[in-house]
């Protein structure tokens, strides 16, 4: 039955009728998703990719059944967008805009707290139900229905474990890119709660990244969770210097758990399968498949 | 983005938050000038550079010598710790041992010190709320007090819908031991540090230390802001305030081409999409047994001229032996990537082994753009094939 989205999911796009916005409806609609139409402030009457465009969210949730979410706009309005979103109460929101300031990031967070809305990302490549529901912006043609659930911090590494998985004969359920940045919508958790409880996924590839610690708290569920499920983990930035940034109170806050060495220990010891390259996310799911 | 302590200081002061007075300098004898409007009889000489451990550093060419802050007791000695620190070379901790170069000095009057505290602000992930650490181990490395004591740090986190409210920085206070007159002083400077950061949309404010006066004023000794760069759009007046001589060169012509590039010291010179996909791609060199030269974004959206350019900030570093281009196209097609590698290769007549993975949208198009180039291309299949390749082919040149 797979997560977050499927064949019945009804999507709108916020910033349909832009470039990117553009671009990727399109590919969406090619893939399948059920595009019902868009909403851009100021174009509301007019009829773009032959689907109706709206002035604002509000009017396309009144005129049509919405269950989704798309954001294309650009970083300075984006968070006008996701706020925009809540406000109507669509309850999956995907934000892939890139570089969003921080500081409007830790205000919609305050908003998303107690709405209705889930937001995935943002900066991340959106969700995808291999032949079922496309949002976002990652290349349909490399997944394949079938049993494993992917959830990353990584845009193309995202791809990279979708390809591996799709060469092993596997496929996917549902792939979730929860974004790279600081502050976002869903972290690692929410997602491997959905995984573990949904039948089609029988098995899980976390992909994480240095910094922050929600690997770390991640793999801590993990090891706690009743419902077990075979699972792949990787973090990328084993080799990335320490940051250059100017005081330390970032490294501080995360208790100095946020380097590769110590979120692979800590996956190691909730019982996941480490791949140790990127190259062998495919082959280590294979063996632990295997058990 | 980062900026000097002079700036920092300035910025803060705009919003309220207590500074000692003080001038910047560029040459001993405004340094001389700046002395004498302050009101003596003690000045402190501050190398401005970005990086920590200025105090405890040492200047490369006196290594016995004194540090980067010196607190003197005359103008004329303004003037002779000014001298040793312009135009000369600091080490610290935080620089490697290649040091930077000062190029200007904050000359500030010296202080009656009570206490030393700490005390700065930043989002932190975990609860995606503007934090505020405090902490009674002022002055020390704060990763080495969350290391040996995590007790003696205090996080306060900030609801955004609410605001800082009185009780948020009395909580602090308290547990700093503060008492009478401390406490407003204490709560008017975290305020207004509040409002700052707020406002200039910080990602981290620094004060270490923080100090008590014997006279009860609570003032920031020295302050570190480094700024959100997604947000750099909202204030140009801090773009104004980048120091480009603190920065690599290589990195900022790639921040002017859009480009996320990062200077590293390995052999093997990367240019990918998706930062994820780049540090994995380091990561997997280092794993065939050679080491990456450097991190390279492409980013979603780049052209052929991006590609051009990303390449020969690449082979501008002289280490390079080698290039891997890996590109998992989503959003980035292919065709372009092919077309600007094609383009800058014959451009810089490359001298280095390149080996290209391509995978993704319009990957058949990219393919064949490289094949007809009639350009020593290396093509791989997957990630591991890639990484073997361009390790194998830098040994084979040798």
């Amino acid at each position: 039955m797979a997560v977050l989205v499927d064949a019945n999911t009804t999507v709108i796009c916020q910033g349909f009728t832009g470039a990117q916005g553009t671009f990727h409806s399109e590919q969406a609609i090619a893939y399948g998703t059920r595009m019902v139409g868009g909403v851009t402030p100021g174009k509301g009457g007019s009829i773009h990719l032959g689907l109706p465009v709206w002035d604002t969210v509000a009017q396309a949730v009144s005129a049509t059944r919405v269950s989704a979410s798309a954001i294309y706009v650009p970083p300075a309005f984006a968070a006008d967008a996701i706020l925009e979103a809540i406000e109507s109460e669509i309850a999956l929101i995907v934000c892939i805009t890139e570089g969003i300031p921080v500081l409007d990031m830790v205000r919609v967070k305050r908003a998303l707290s107690g709405s209705r809305s889930l937001l995935i990302g943002p900066n991340c490549p959106g969700v995808i139900t291999p032949d079922a529901c496309k949002i976002g912006i990652m290349p349909g043609h490399i997944h394949r229905r079938g049993k494993v659930g992917i959830v990353s911090r990584s845009g193309t590494l995202t791809y990279e474990a979708v390809a591996q998985t799709t060469a092993a004969g596997l496929g996917q359920s549902t792939c979730v890119g929860i974004g790279g940045d600081p502050v976002k919508g869903t972290d690692f958790i929410e997602v491997l709660e959905m995984f573990l409880a949904d039948d089609e996924t029988e098995a899980i590839i976390m992909i994480g990244e240095i910094g922050g610690q929600s690997e770390i708290d991640a793999a801590a569920f993990i090891a706690s969770n009743r419902i077990k499920k075979p699972t792949v983990g990787f973090i990328a930035g084993a080799t990335a210097p320490p940051g250059r940034r100017m005081g330390h109170a970032g490294a501080v806050i995360s208790g100095g758990n946020d380097t590769a060495a110590a979120k692979f220990e800590a996956m190691r010891l909730a019982g996941v399968h480490v791949a140790e390259s990127p190259a062998a996310l495919g082959s280590t799911m294979l063996k632990a498949l295997r058990g | 983005m980062n900026i000097h302590e002079y700036q920092a200081k300035e910025l803060l002061k705009g919003y309220g938050v207590a500074v000692l007075e003080g001038h910047v300098a560029w040459t001993p004898d405004e340094a001389a000038l700046a002395a004498a409007k302050l009101p003596g009889p003690v000045y402190v000489v501050k190398s401005q550079i970005h990086a920590g451990g200025r105090g405890a550093g040492r200047f490369a060419d006196d290594p016995n010598g004194k540090g980067g802050v010196r607190i003197v007791k005359s103008v004329e000695d303004v003037r002779a710790a000014a001298e040793a620190m312009l135009g000369h070379t600091l080490v610290t901790q935080q620089t490697g041992a290649a040091g930077k170069r000062v190029n200007r000095v904050y000359v500030e009057a010296g202080c009656d010190i009570a206490r030393e505290l700490y005390l700065s602000l930043l989002v932190d992930r975990a609860t995606a709320r503007v934090t505020i650490m405090a902490s009674t181990e002022g002055g020390m490395e704060i990763e080495e007090v969350a290391h040996n004591h995590p007790e003696k740090i205090m996080r306060v986190a900030i609801d955004p819908a609410a605001g800082l409210w009185p009780f948020d920085c009395r909580k602090l206070a308290y547990g700093l031991g503060l008492q009478g007159k401390q406490i407003a002083s204490f709560s008017k400077f975290v305020t207004a540090m509040y409002d700052a950061f707020m406002k200039l949309d910080c990602g981290i404010v620094e004060i270490n230390p923080l100090v008590v006066t014997g006279a009860g004023d609570v003032v920031a000794l020295d302050a570190k802001i480094s700024f959100d760069d997604n947000a750099l759009y909202r204030h140009p007046d801090i773009e104004k305030l980048r120091d480009e001589s603190e920065e690599d060169p290589k990195e900022l012509e790639a921040a002017k081409h859009m480009l996320n590039y990062v200077a590293l010291d390995g052999q093997i010179g990367c240019m990918v999409n998706g930062a994820g996909l780049a540090m994995a791609t380091m990561d997997i060199i280092k794993l065939y047994g050679s080491s990456p030269a450097n991190f390279l974004d492409v980013g979603g959206g780049a052209t052929k001229e991006r590609v051009t350019a990303a390449f020969k900030i690449i082979l501008s570093d002289p280490n390079v032996e080698g290039i891997l281009v890996n590109i998992f196209g989503g959003i980035m097609r292919c065709d372009v990537i092919a077309e600007g590698v094609v383009a800058a290769a014959r451009e810089v007549s490359l001298s280095v082994p390149l080996v290209v993975r391509l995978e993704g949208t319009n990957v058949a198009l990219g393919k064949e753009i490289m094949a007809k180039s009639g350009l020593p291309i290396i093509s791989a299949d997957n990630l591991a094939d890639a990484a073997e390749k361009v390790v194998k082919a830098v040994k084979d040149a040798h």
